[in-house]
């Protein structure tokens, strides 16, 4: 055995905990986090509240608006979810989840208390900072106003510092509108909330059609210098962006100043395992938040 | 770089030096194809005899060694509502890799650029890539070999020494320290001017064996340009989404993660798998909805990550031009066929 080779162990004096996005030990760091509360929304979606267990963690724990985390429940599986919770609540996350497939049906099985993990966060954010002194649309489709919440969460903790703030929310019936408990708490912030639904039902007393409609709408009501001021996040199915985006784009706000959110399948969130491939990149690493500039230029984005 | 000169008689007396304490892989011949032609694979090697260094390319590329298939990421230890998570990256001795032709050496540093050198490098290929001595050797060209277009006929770095085959005696590059220390144990010489010349006889002749080309020419542009081409739908609908092309790729590095539950409860696994952006639910959400749910826009995909989206990240492709994929090919797309109907060349 004169000749060995010496083994190289590519872990030797490195840290496993600490989440630098450089380290080797950052690739299969899990936080162990528990449920904390389940919310029921709808008929098929839940918020889950999940606490990242170690509380040291928990403080370190740092997202921008717009981040994805993926959730691993041993031996069933891992998914990535956008984070709906306020970023100043670190580690404390709320994740509002549809159940869909075989992932979130075992999950909405699970009771308060039981231990799942947290990898992350991953991914591109909205560039919040970039927008203090603007006007913002937040537009969301169904479940888009899932991510949506995360920085709707921001302006209202910073609401001094963006001017007209508005929320275009479309569903397709009432019964599926997402936190219905707080839509008193964003108005009184100072926050104009448009619902549309694209099928009413007796009680229903707000517009009906689609979330365009909200935007022809309120757009008669504002002047040139707005539109020259205003951000836009956009959220929500596919087919939405191009309609919504195209409705902006008419009003002159540069595509560098849309941002829209994708979804793909990730299945490492780092660039590795390419299931997320959009384009000619990854939406895990470029994305999931796209300016739309970025997103015409991406063959098959949407 | 270092170079020296080794007689071939000494060649069983330097792998009896690796040999020595470490494990081996080198070229061996698994069998033969109808027509009596051996099928070469990479394997575990006992016997300086059993490798084949005149092999033409092995069926399946060395990732198995340094990518498995099948590997296990993590194992978890249930215990109620909670549970502890154990990783492991599952290398414990260096390998030495024994006749490795400078297209596969390529490969190796094309996934350093992804899997080591971007942002989250991933331990699993770490923990091996760093744990690799190999020992390169010349080829001879075959007709599917195209490496020369794709610019990796020769190997500049990631390996140890190098091989190349001057007629009684080796011409030896050698790279690493530890690769110097291994040639210092056996009788090697100073190369002289002949010897230079000799090299550089050999390497114009082994240029001029190629026969398969591709112009890469303005391709990441072409690839976006003739996006929506008709001919995609013609390479889709001869393409059985069957992924061995990935299978065979020494660069395909994708994969899909897998969760499974012991039979006892109280244990689970997470096993990573290496996948195919050819097969069906590659890029399928939750919900059912697929993202590219027809054979030639996953088909269109591939040659569109390895020769555009890859290049945008890295500067070059993520193809070697070594032809497995072509030679396996069930339905008999070659990558040199493809890319030159994509220019709207006659093939």
């Amino acid at each position: 055995m004169g000749n060995q080779i010496k083994f190289t162990d590519v872990m030797a004096g490195r840290q496993w905990r600490y989440f630098r996005k450089d380290d080797l030990g950052a690739f299969e760091n899990t936080y162990t986090a528990e449920i904390t509360a389940v919310h029921k929304l709808t008929a098929v979606e839940n918020l889950f509240r999940i606490q990242i267990v170690n509380p040291e963690d928990r403080k370190n724990f740092t997202f921008q608006p717009g981040q994805f985390v993926i959730l691993e429940l041993p031996g069933i599986g891992e998914a990535p979810f956008s984070v709906s919770s306020s970023a100043s609540r670190h580690g404390d996350l709320e994740l509002c989840i549809r159940r869909v497939g075989s992932l979130t049906n075992y999950l909405f099985r699970l009771e308060r208390g039981t231990h799942v993990g947290i990898r992350g966060p991953f991914g591109t954010s909205f560039p919040m900072e970039q927008m203090h002194g603007e006007n913002i649309l937040l537009i969301a489709g169904g479940l888009g106003l899932a991510p949506l919440r995360a920085p709707i969460a921001y302006v209202q903790e910073n609401r001094n510092l963006f001017n007209n703030v508005d929320i275009i929310y479309g569903t397709k019936e009432p019964s599926q509108l997402l936190f219905t408990y707080q839509y008193d708490m964003w108005r009184a912030d100072d926050v104009n909330l448009h619902i549309i639904v694209e099928k009413g039902d007796p009680s229903w007393k707000g517009p009906v059609g689609m979330t365009t409609r909200i935007l022809e709408d309120i757009f008669t009501h504002r002047n040139s210098e707005y539109f020259r001021k205003t951000y836009a996040i956009v959220c929500g199915p596919p087919v939405m962006f191009k309609f919504v985006c195209n409705k902006l784009n008419e009003r002159d706000i540069p595509m560098q100043k849309m941002f829209v959110s994708l979804e793909r399948r990730m299945h490492c969130g780092m660039g590795k395992c390419c299931r997320c491939n959009v384009g000619s990149t990854y939406t895990c690493l470029k994305g999931p938040v796209f300016d739309y500039w970025s997103v015409m230029n991406l063959k098959e984005a949407i | 770089m270092l170079f020296r000169t080794l007689k071939k008689k000494d060649l069983p007396r330097l792998y009896d030096r690796l040999s020595d304490g470490n494990r081996i892989v080198g070229p061996t011949v698994k069998g033969a194809e109808k027509d009596g032609k051996a099928i070469y694979a990479f394997e575990e090697i006992s016997d300086f005899n059993n490798i084949h260094l005149d092999y033409t390319s092995t069926k399946i590329p060395a990732k198995k060694f340094f990518m498995p298939f099948r590997e296990t990421m993590a194992s978890f230890r249930m215990k109620g509502k909670e549970w502890d998570k154990m990783v492991s990256f599952n290398m414990n001795s260096p390998l030495v890799f024994f006749g490795m032709h400078a297209c596969d050496v390529n490969a190796l540093n094309k996934l350093d650029k992804v899997l080591l050198g971007s942002h989250y490098p991933m331990p699993y290929y770490a923990a091996k890539r760093k744990n690799m001595f190999i020992v390169g050797i010349d080829c001879i060209p075959q007709p599917y070999c195209f490496c020369r277009s794709m610019g990796s006929d020769t190997a500049l770095h990631g390996f140890d020494m190098f091989l190349t085959d001057l007629g009684d005696h080796y011409f030896v590059e050698i790279l690493s320290d530890t690769a110097y220390n291994f040639l210092r144990q056996i009788t090697n010489e100073e190369p002289a001017e002949s010897d230079h010349a000799r090299y550089m006889k050999v390497a114009a002749e082994k240029n001029r064996k190629f026969t398969a080309h591709v112009d890469t020419t303005d391709l990441t542009k072409i690839l976006d340009m003739e996006f929506q081409a008709d001919v995609w739908k013609k390479w889709g609908d001869q393409c059985l989404s069957c992924g061995t092309c990935a299978n065979v790729c020494p660069t395909c590095y994708c994969y899909g993660v897998d969760e499974s539950v012991g039979l006892d409860l109280s244990r689970a696994q997470k096993t990573k798998l290496l996948y195919s952006c050819n097969l069906i639910d590659f890029a399928e959400v939750a919900g059912g909805h697929n993202f590219r749910p027809e054979s030639h826009t996953r088909l269109k995909y591939r040659y569109y990550h390895k020769h555009r989206g890859f290049v945008e990240a890295f500067e070059e492709s993520l193809c070697v031009g070594c032809g497995r994929c072509g030679e396996s090919c069930l339905a008999g797309i070659t990558v040199p066929e493809v890319i030159a109907s994509v220019r709207g060349e006659e093939s």
